[in-house]
């Protein structure tokens, strides 16, 4: 380049970056024109248990003037009654699937765990309390394996717990003999078992303990997720192992906590399904539906299944929206496939509002 | 001339048959900012990990104020006063800014819902977060409680400084902060580094650009094949003989056999 045509600059360019003189010197802005779509977008983000909500409080309207039987308190404390078990494996399912981990063993434990805490009182004649809490701890134990084969070995949860699932199931029936224990037994001879069916009746509507049981166990965890430095690390797990671990969290350690955490819920399941039934069944259909019942309620209540993200009050409204469908529609008089075809369409819309919601920051 | 803060000797890391540290040394002087800098796959990442606790090195050892230190996670680094600012950032993007500065090391409220309920403090955290980022004077957010996902890549490197320069007491270490960043955005960053070594503390920054390292850094570390070349001021070579070490192109005088 010829000299005379970089007369001044060449005296003053120190530096290559000297042309940036009188530039913009500021760095971060927030545009807040954005449109009301993005607005919605953002608010979901920050809000994710607002979808169920606003399907939960639409579903209840809809079967509200479709029924003019919905709105009796009978009808509501059924739905919370037959959502009670689905709502506290929903626990243990969101603890894991925060982690971006998947738990098909939820449904075994808690049968295995009732049938443990049935057998240890009927046929080893412990004390049914002691009993109780012996089916907590292995209930726990089980979770703990899952944990640990995760966590340590590095094997994947779908895998693992699609092991553990028919293990578990396997153990629960060799184990019992496929023995049922009666509804009777039990109440003559052990009535801790049934603690949970127990009701209060304000008013002639009968509420379980098992309903306050799970409101209070989601409230707990609500609080410890949001609250303790525990429940972000497993958000923290889940969104980013590898930047969690680095940023100090002990990823390994909880994930084996969450684990069996999930597993100690699974037994607590497991006790008020006892409570539930009356009887203590190995063949319990929760040992085969209750894996995918919970991970529908999580679903449907806007947890994202590669973790990290959503609340577990959405997961209370994913169950809650279920048992509405499924009463709603039996009371309407429908042909009740519906409901799993609605559920099945629910599924599918949640998992794509999730995506749609995963994209803010583009 | 002082002692070295951090000082490494004879660190050796292999992976399978991969050599990434071999026979490695590294000192770092109080106050200074130390550049590293080497070609792809010299081992540039390794001694930093094994100085940050993420790689636990096969042999050799690391003294911090002189006294013998073996991190086994990045945990224990930062216990020690060693933070480090990672390429990918560490940060979790659903959280908050707030979450993610004291991830790991939250603060507890005071009285019984800390101790026994567990409870986070998180007006303090916010107020403590916001403090260190308009400290740093580094950008204006408006809201603490964003997610990390939602802020641009030169906020979010930030963030990461911000943390870096708020906890670390005694070593802040930044691995290639200007690397996704805009020339404005750089500038900040930069700043930012000799703002953390006005402060005392010494800074280990590995960068590839070398007008970034020419410019804020004291001494420049040259990593070749797996260990220490030799370490240059920038005021005595060109950026160009800098290259040429690092590329292998040229001996440095005083190295005798090639590296």
């Amino acid at each position: 380049m010829p000299a005379d045509m970089t007369p001044a600059k060449a005296g003053t360019a120190t530096t290559y970056e000297d042309g940036l003189h009188g530039a913009s010197t500021r760095v971060a802005e927030f545009h807040e024109d954005r449109s009301p779509l993005k607005k919605i977008q953002h608010w979901l983000h920050q809000t994710p248990s607002a979808v169920p909500l606003i399907v939960l409080m639409v579903a209840l309207i809809v079967f509200g003037l479709l029924s003019d039987n919905f709105f009796k308190a009978t009808t509501l404390s059924t739905i919370l009654q037959q959502i009670s078990i689905v709502g506290i494996l929903g626990i243990a399912q969101t603890l894991v699937i925060l982690t971006a981990g998947i738990d098909l063993s939820v449904g075994a434990i808690a049968v295995f765990s009732s049938v443990l805490m049935g057998q240890l009182t009927f046929r080893y004649g412990l004390p049914a309390e002691l009993a109780i809490a012996i089916g907590l701890l292995l209930g726990t134990a089980m979770g703990f394996v899952n944990g640990w084969l995760v966590a340590r070995m590095r094997l994947p949860p779908f895998i693992v717990t699609l092991g553990t699932w028919q293990i578990l199931l396997a153990s629960n029936f060799i184990f019992s003999a496929n023995e049922t224990i009666r509804s009777s037994e039990v109440a003559a001879r052990a009535p801790a078992l049934q603690f949970w069916g127990q009701a209060i009746q304000p008013g002639g509507v009968r509420v379980l303990y098992a309903v306050f049981l799970m409101i209070a166990l989601v409230a707990i965890m609500a609080y410890v997720l949001r609250h303790t430095a525990w429940g972000r690390h497993v958000y923290a797990t889940g969104d980013d192992p590898a930047a969690a671990e680095l940023a100090g969290v002990p990823t390994r350690r909880v994930l084996i906590q969450v684990y069996a955490l999930a597993g100690l819920f699974c037994a607590i399941a497991g006790w008020v399904m006892i409570g539930r039934f009356g009887s203590v069944s190995p063949t319990a259909s929760t040992g085969q539906l209750g894996n995918i019942q919970s991970i529908t309620a999580v679903v449907i209540g806007g947890i994202s299944l590669f973790g990290g993200r959503g609340s577990i009050i959405g997961m209370f409204f994913g169950a809650l929206i279920v048992g509405v469908f499924e009463m709603g529609l039996r009371l309407v008089g429908t042909d009740p496939q519906w409901t799993f075809f609605l559920i099945g369409a629910l599924i599918i819309f949640a998992v794509t509002v999730d995506q749609w919601i995963r994209k803010v920051s583009a | 001339m002082n002692a070295p803060i951090l000082q490494a000797k004879g660190l050796t890391k292999r992976y399978g048959r991969v050599t990434a540290l071999d026979n490695c040394d590294f000192e770092l002087l109080p106050g200074e900012i130390l550049a590293i800098i080497g070609d792809n796959g010299a081992g540039k990442s390794s001694l930093i990990k094994a100085l940050s606790g993420a790689v636990i090195p096969d042999s050799g050892e690391i003294t911090l104020e002189g006294r013998a230190v073996a991190f086994r996670t990045p945990i224990e680094a930062r216990a020690a006063g060693i933070e480090t600012v990672y390429q990918t950032l560490a940060m979790s993007p659903a959280l908050s800014i707030a979450d993610n500065m004291f991830m790991g090391r939250e603060l507890r409220r005071p009285g019984i819902m800390g101790s026994v309920f567990r409870q986070l403090d998180r007006p303090r955290m916010a107020k403590f977060a916001r403090e260190k980022l308009n400290e740093l004077g580094l950008m204006t957010i408006q809201n603490i409680h964003q997610p990390v996902e939602t802020l641009s890549g030169g906020q979010r490197q930030g963030v990461a400084v911000a943390r870096a320069a708020a906890f670390g007491s005694r070593v802040v270490i930044l691995d290639e902060p200007t690397a996704a960043l805009g020339v404005k955005e750089s500038r900040r960053v930069l700043d930012l580094i000799r703002d953390v070594r006005a402060r005392g503390l010494p800074v280990i920054l590995i960068s590839h650009n070398m007008p970034h390292v020419f410019e804020v850094a004291d001494r420049i570390h040259i990593h070749r094949l797996g260990r220490r070349l030799c370490v240059i001021r920038p005021q005595d070579h060109s950026m160009s003989d800098a290259v040429a070490f690092m590329t292998g192109a040229k001996l440095p005088e005083g190295v005798q056999t090639a590296a």
